[in-house]
């Protein structure tokens, strides 16, 4: 399968590459309508058709993509290095302040997530710009979702807590923020990059989710979740393939999120 | 040979030819509801699909008929309103009954409005009759007459009644012994109900011929539209009563002759400003929303005719005020829809100190012009509009955020917390005679959206408009009643504390299999005349 890792890896350095030129790429502005074009098919001057506003989609897919990989990601790893501290600390430190760490992390994995979410941006300032509510999208995307990825951490540190070279590290006079950060941490690293990368492809379906309930990024900013809003209801789509692409290029990328990830790497 | 096949002709003959002859009576009407009846009392109906039933089933003393928009008798042959507006007297039919074979009088009217106005009960249809406290009186007369008598005057009295089906007090069906058409005889609760033609029925055909010609109707509950649409196409049901643009023009592409577009419909579209004084928004952008040559402005800078031509395909059309064209009687025709003009807007907003530099606009403080407008998530129409008005207040350099906001958040924050700048939302209009917008008007009233419930009127223009429509609200006359809510839309029209954008049409779809349909823009538009609709032979065989 190491074939469909290079694959995967390509592919998303191509889309990568692509989106973070998307300025000199796209043929126009994600948000410039053209209004005598809406719905318009593939041309030479758009070369994915227009969207019901008239925007051009290909620029938009471009700028969308953008947002959802630059932001999954970047959510990801705040929600690992969160899950990182609490399961750790917890794990690490046994006894109560495990127990009270993990009813916490099962008070927070029982919450509704998709409630919340909607709750917290009505509870927002309105006057944010586009930029700012994408931001705070993925920050708050970020924030809730360390509860699952802490509880392996915490499994895995306390494992680790009680095995012969800790033991060894303690006998040798390292104390606990030191027998933390030297010892503990390094060895905590593949479980972490691997729900780094589990978390990326949930994020970003997390944000589609979010847009197609309409509560994602704000007008006129692009996301794969407004992107794929086009698609609600399958008679929109009958006879106009290309409003497809958006769709295939989702399932691809989070597709070769997952192929990214070796078996070993897996976290169960 | 010959003659098995001679005789197999002949046979099909037959057939056809009795086919022809039921094509006007028998057979039974498919369609949808969106959702299943929360109730099957008519006087409780508030949500639609019970309104449905209630329409189809309920008989009325008198109905509004949708596509003239005049009052018709019912089960009343005639009617007067007397003594100020406060009373209303009936002539009733003779020898009705109801479905059961319970007969009708003028008992079982007084017994339909005690019940309709017992506060216990909630009715929301009563509400539209409480003009003021005191007892609602109803008086049997002699000779199958009937007097309702209120404690205040109400204006459009007469056709209130089109929306309260009467009910027997007798009859110990109760609410499922009908007056109207058809009558509940399944109702499989969230799957469908069948109503069955009622055989005491009052009405006839020119021919004498007993209505309605529809054997039975079944309405299967189904909320996803994509599978309707299909339903229609595969000719298992008759029609959709009401369709989105998205969707009318799929039925366009795929069946012409299956689409009827009706034009401007009673709803609207608009967007309005926060103007509320306690407010928690800085004083500066208090002063824009309540200014008059601001929210002119950001109207002008509204293409209206884009958002009816993208977002709508051409299916609405840019509104003009309060009422819609379609209200035929009482929209005021010398007012005109506003043009789209940006130098005018930003004329306009020179006169209150505005500044346009370098594709920013800055009020006399210095502020850039920046807000915020909510809007119901999950509404494209209303998410492509306010996208839309985006660009185009960009033009004279306004920076709008468009947020989505899931409803409950909303309706807190108009009706709450008033912490929002702008709104845009819709006006489902039900109703022609401008009282039904008493509360929407009145500057004392919790709907007044961008400024509810005001102690004494904020502004003059507002005192003015609670003056006409009170005016209006309490003479019998229907010419001074016009010229009173005449003003009232010039006002609107002149001030523009709503910014009205666009009326959608009435559209729908009816199968080439119905006939007698002819969609208007009133509810129900297509099935208002339910018990002259009729089928043709091929929907039994495509069934």
């Amino acid at each position: 399968m190491k074939w469909a890792r290079t694959t995967a890896i390509v592919f998303l350095l191509a889309v990568s590459t692509a989106c973070l030129l998307a300025n000199f790429i796209a043929p126009a502005s994600y948000a410039h309508q053209f209004r005598e074009e809406p719905n318009a098919a593939p041309s030479r001057q758009h070369l994915l058709g227009t969207d019901d506003l008239g925007r051009d989609r290909f620029s938009r897919v471009l700028y969308g993509t953008r947002v959802s990989l630059l932001l999954a990601p970047a959510a990801a790893l705040l929600c690992s290095l969160l899950a990182a501290f609490i399961g750790g600390i917890a794990g690490f430190a046994g006894g109560w302040v495990e127990r009270c760490v993990m009813a916490g992390t099962d008070l927070f994995l029982s919450l509704p997530w998709l409630f919340l979410l909607i709750t917290v941006r009505a509870l927002l300032p309105l006057n944010v710009s586009p930029i700012v509510s994408v931001l705070i999208t993925f920050a708050m995307l970020g924030c809730l979702g360390w509860a699952g990825a802490a509880r392996i951490i915490c499994a895995d540190a306390r494992t680790l807590a009680q095995s012969d070279f800790i033991l060894l590290a303690r006998a040798s006079g390292s104390d606990g923020l030191r027998l933390l950060w030297r010892h503990l941490l390094p060895n905590l690293k593949p479980i972490l990059f691997a729900q780094f990368w589990i978390s990326v492809p949930v994020f970003i379906l997390t944000e589609a989710n979010l847009g197609i309930l309409g509560l994602g990024v704000a007008e006129p900013l692009p996301s794969w979740g407004s992107l794929l809003r086009e698609l609600e209801g399958f008679s929109s789509i009958s006879g106009q393939v290309w409003r497809l692409v958006p769709l295939i290029l989702f399932i691809l990328v989070v597709s070769s999120f997952h192929l990214v990830l070796t078996k070993e790497e897996l976290p169960i | 040979m010959k003659k098995i096949l001679t005789s197999f002709v002949l046979l099909i003959l037959i057939a056809l030819a009795s086919g022809s002859a039921r094509a006007q009576s028998g057979g039974e009407l498919h369609f949808c509801l969106r959702s299943e009846p929360k109730t099957l009392n008519p006087l409780l109906a508030a949500d639609d699909s019970s309104e449905t039933i209630r329409y189809m089933t309920g008989g009325v003393l008198v109905r509004v008929n949708r596509l003239t928009q005049d009052l018709e008798p019912e089960l009343a042959t005639s009617w007067k309103v007397t003594n100020g507006g406060k009373a209303i007297t009936f002539q009733l039919r003779d020898g009705l009954r109801f479905s059961d074979g319970t007969p009708f009088s003028a008992d079982d009217v007084a017994y339909t409005m005690q019940q309709l106005m017992d506060p216990a009960l909630h009715s929301p249809t009563g509400d539209a009759f409480r003009s003021s406290e005191g007892k609602v009186e109803t008086q049997v007369l002699p000779r199958n007459r009937v007097r309702i008598t209120f404690p205040a005057p109400i204006a459009g009295l007469d056709r209130l009644f089109d929306q309260v089906a009467i009910m027997s007090a007798k009859s110990p069906q109760k609410e499922m012994a009908v007056l109207g058409p058809y009558y509940v005889e399944v109702n499989k609760a969230g799957s469908y109900l069948i109503l069955k033609r009622n055989p005491n029925y009052w009405e006839k055909d020119p021919a004498g011929r007993p209505l309605p010609y529809i054997e039975s109707v079944r309405l299967d509950i189904q909320q996803n539209r994509d599978i309707e649409m299909l339903r229609l196409t595969r000719g298992e049901i008759h029609f959709i009563n009401s369709l989105d643009a998205e969707y009318f023009d799929k039925v366009v592409a795929q069946d012409p002759s299956m689409a009827h577009d009706a034009g401007a419909s009673l709803d609207s579209e608009e967007m309005w400003f926060n103007q509320v004084a306690n407010s928690p928004l800085p004083p500066y952008k208090k002063a824009w929303f309540s200014s008059t040559n601001f929210r002119r402005a950001i109207s002008e800078a509204i293409n209206r005719e884009d958002l009816a031509r993208i977002v709508f395909r051409g299916h609405a059309h840019p509104a003009v005020g309060p009422v819609s064209p379609a209200n035929k009687f009482w929209f005021n025709a010398k007012l005109q829809a506003h043009p789209f003009d940006q130098k005018s807007a930003l004329q306009r907003l020179a006169q209150d100190g505005f500044r346009f530099q370098d594709g920013v606009l800055h009020d006399r403080d210095g502020h850039a012009v920046e807000f915020s407008v909510i809007t119901n998530a999950g509404n494209k129409y209303r998410e492509r509009m306010a996208t839309m008005i985006q660009q185009d207040l960009s033009g004279i350099g306004i920076k709008l955020n468009v947020v989505t906001l899931d409803f409950p958040s909303l309706i807190e924050r108009i009706t709450h917390t008033f912490d929002y700048e702008a709104c845009l939302l819709g006006l489902v209009n039900d109703e022609l005679d401008p009282n039904a917008q008493m509360t929407l008007w009145l500057s004392s009233a919790d709907s007044h959206q961008w400024n509810p419930s005001q102690k004494t009127p904020a502004t003059a223009w507002e005192a003015e408009i609670d003056k006409l429509m009170r005016a209006q609200a309490s003479t019998l006359d229907p010419k001074k009643r016009k010229e009173d809510f005449d003003k009232v839309q010039e006002i609107a029209w002149q001030q523009e504390p709503f910014i009205y954008l666009v009326n959608k049409n009435a559209l729908s779809a009816v199968s080439p299999a119905l006939h007698n349909a002819h969609p208007v823009v009133l509810r129900p538009q297509v099935y208002w005349n339910i018990d002259q609709l009729s089928l043709s032979s091929e929907v039994a065989r495509n069934r």
